[in-house]
């Protein structure tokens, strides 16, 4: 049977590894390298790393990082942050990354999930949608690091870029991000139901309940973290043990 | 040495450093000399079929590959795409023609929307082994490892199979048949079982 995921994600900006809250108040956590060193013993089963350096050096600095990362890590990377161009997507594979993320350049550049996914598979192209909820309950896709509001429905626009031929969705909560307070069920439910590829949600993740959550109620088909991950004495190891316990299809 | 055949498709770097990890000796390449002198040969592969086939025409590997492999018995090892693209057939994108090395065709995921299956089959499954090889040594009989695919092989020759996995149907995960080896699933992505496979290729003499 296909197993549930549980992906601890990495953020870098300009070469640094950092935990954002809401995507904003950024701290530093460590050397990214050291970090996927150590995700890769606890057996997590998957690392997305997204980068969200503004600037070119910065994002030379993710090239290497996902080459070495690829020379450590004997585990799925997926790997994003500023990928504009097939030929962006095609330097990143030959680096070392197994899948790409790419996020403002789906809705920004015409045409390139669909050619994305036909070059290289559709396994290779990841999604990924930051979304907020707002006051009154409605949802929306935001763009440019959760910068620009993009008036699309994340669950429509989820739909639209699996028909484009997108493998995968990362989908993260803006407005729960390092904040520990849980993952939006509702709005990961809604997406997973709607659409035929893999859905990871993220944002929000406080306990290791919220895995469980997030994999048995929500029915993502993976659960990714960071905080708790940084900032409490919980690791994959502890999670997997937890989510084994209560009979949650995880990889024992 | 071990060629990694570099036909524009596929991890190629993961695969080169999970080898190294484990003391192999590897070129990333598609120089035929380089393939002619290596005593080993991966076939890697992540995309679409009929690019495979395609690449593997434009760098002129298809009459190579099968002088080292087929005729020179060279141990072979295929990985994902470069499982698949042994088979006669592919669905893929309209029907492709493969390199016809195994009796054996290329079929895609397709279940009713009720039965709720993601596709792309992503992630770790189990395998379960049901014969013993040299390349499986020092595994169980059911092991987890990682797979990344919309399309499997579905073999009509039944020596073929030698992993089995199910996802909303039983597939064929990995398969050898003489000197050819070849898995669904990633061994460079799955951790220490697929590195203790990838040691054991090294040291296989079939």
């Amino acid at each position: 049977m296909l197993k549930k995921r549980i992906i601890p994600s990495l953020l870098l900006k300009d070469g640094r590894m950092v935990k954002s809250v809401q995507f904003g108040n950024y701290r530093d956590t460590g050397h990214p390298i050291t970090a996927a060193r150590i995700y890769d013993a606890q057996r997590a089963d998957e690392l997305v790393v997204l980068d969200i350096s503004a600037s070119k050096e910065g994002r030379k600095i993710l090239f290497d990082i996902a080459t070495q990362m690829a020379e450590e890590c004997f585990m799925p990377l997926c790997i994003g942050g500023g990928i504009r161009s097939i030929e962006d997507i095609q330097s990143l594979l030959r680096d070392g990354a197994d899948k790409i993320a790419i996020n403002t350049a789906a809705i920004e550049v015409e045409g390139l999930i669909k050619e994305a996914a036909e070059k290289f598979g559709c396994s290779t192209i990841v999604v990924s949608i930051d979304y907020i909820k707002h006051d009154d309950g409605s949802y929306e896709v935001f763009t440019h690091g959760g910068t620009k509001a993009t008036g699309k429905d994340p669950v429509i626009w989820a739909k639209e870029v699996a028909n484009k031929g997108a493998g995968e969705i990362f989908l993260m909560s803006i407005d729960r991000d390092g904040t520990m307070k849980g993952l939006d069920l509702e709005l990961t439910k809604s997406v997973v139901d709607a659409i035929n590829i893999p859905v990871i949600t993220a944002g929000g993740v406080g306990t290791l309940d919220d895995f469980r959550l997030g994999m048995e109620e929500a029915g993502a088909s993976a659960v990714s973290a960071a905080s708790i991950f940084h900032f409490t004495d919980q690791s994959p190891i502890k999670t997997r043990k937890y989510l084994v316990d209560r009979g949650v299809n995880v990889r024992a | 040495m071990i060629a990694i055949v570099d036909y524009g498709l596929g991890n190629l770097r993961s695969i080169a450093k999970a080898l190294e990890c484990v003391g192999g000796d590897t070129v990333v390449t598609n120089n035929h000399e380089e393939i002619q002198n290596a005593d080993r040969i991966i076939l890697p592969g992540v995309g679409a079929f009929g690019d495979g086939m395609q690449n593997l025409k434009k760098f002129k590997l298809i009459e190579l590959l099968k002088d080292e492999v087929l005729k020179k018995k060279k141990p072979f090892w295929g990985i994902c795409l470069g499982m698949q693209l042994l088979a006669k057939e592919s669905e893929e994108f309209g029907s492709h023609k493969g390199l016809n090395w195994i009796d054996a065709n290329v079929r895609k995921f397709n279940f009713p929307s009720e039965k709720k299956l993601k596709v792309p089959h992503m992630g770790w499954n189990t395998v379960n082994f049901v014969r013993n090889h040299p390349i499986t040594s020092g595994l169980k009989n059911q092991e987890d490892f990682y797979f990344v695919h919309s399309y499997y092989v579905n073999p009509n020759d039944l020596v073929l199979p030698l992993g089995t996995c199910d996802y909303g149907v039983p597939f064929t995960a990995c398969i050898s048949k003489e000197n050819i080896f070849a898995t669904q699933f990633h061994p460079e992505k799955s951790q220490q079982k697929g590195l203790k496979m990838l040691a054991n290729f090294i040291e296989w003499n079939p």
